[in-house]
């Protein structure tokens, strides 16, 4: 196997995540395209790996799960709580610091 | 290692279909499963790539846990459940543009660093060798890691919780 050929499609899923990022106005779509990115950084430290033999990029694509669970949760918490605060889920209503 | 390209090509080209899905999709909560298509494929390129310990973390932790907060935001905070024309930005063609950009600059990037270079996987890595780079080299971030985890579950239900 070649090692570009998990590293093209680590910067496919990087590509799109991007594209969410910026086009999602609901909260948690944008999250979901975050997640994307966070998979594409995973499979270029488990690919970087393999390809050196050596088993420190798996312990940190398992230091990147962790971190990417904890960013999920309090993610969601901020978002449930701009949908309690202003009705609805989309980040774009959030402007009351908008000059 | 014909076989093991084949299995890649084709759970790249389910990933990739539904990375598009996860971003086009008009509906809530199609996106979240599209989304589990994208973690159960890269859990599959684990395997290929020999890493069984981290694909089986990638399958409990992000399907099992990742997917169903995931359900649940939608669900508490009452997304629209069918059809929806509102879910993106007017700024989707500059977010193509980008994206497109990134991905072509990257990808000349990689062919041009990496264009000749081979995987050569001899075994498994052992669950073992794992634990033993964790708990030995890196037992330092280890633990910061584990109080960021209590940080972070401690500041979700103080930001959620109704007073």
């Amino acid at each position: 196997m070649a090692l570009n050929q998990f590293l093209i499609l680590a910067a496919f899923l990087f590509g799109t995540g991007v594209y969410g990022v910026v086009a999602r106005r609901n909260g948690v779509l944008m999250l979901m395209s975050v997640e994307l990115m966070l998979q594409a950084v995973n499979i270029n430290l488990v690919a970087f790996s393999a390809f050196l033999h050596d088993v420190s990029g798996q312990v940190f694509a398992l230091f990147v799960i962790t971190v990417a669970a904890a960013e999920v949760g309090v993610g969601l918490a901020i978002i449930l709580l701009i949908y309690r605060n202003l009705g609805s889920p989309d980040l774009d209503r959030v402007e009351q610091l908008k000059g | 290692m014909i076989a093991q390209n084949v299995a890649f090509w084709i759970i790249a080209l389910a990933m990739a279909g539904a990375a598009i899905g996860v971003v086009r999709s008009t509906n809530v909560v199609h996106a979240a499963l599209y989304l589990v298509v994208v973690l159960a494929g890269t859990a599959a390129q684990y395997i290929l790539l020999a890493a069984e310990f981290v694909a089986w973390v990638q399958v409990l932790v992000y399907i099992g846990a990742v997917v169903i907060l995931f359900l649940f935001g939608i669900m508490l905070t009452r997304a629209p459940m069918g059809h929806e024309t509102d879910l993106d930005t007017d700024s989707r063609w500059s977010a193509a543009v980008v994206g497109l950009f990134l991905f072509g600059v990257l990808t000349a990037l990689l062919v041009d660093a990496f264009g000749d270079k081979e995987i050569v996987l001899h075994e498994p890595t052992r669950t073992a060798a794992v634990a033993d780079s964790i708990f030995r080299t890196y037992v330092l971030p280890f633990e910061v890691v584990s109080m960021l985890l209590l940080a972070a579950l401690v500041g979700a239900v103080v930001i959620a919780r109704r007073d």
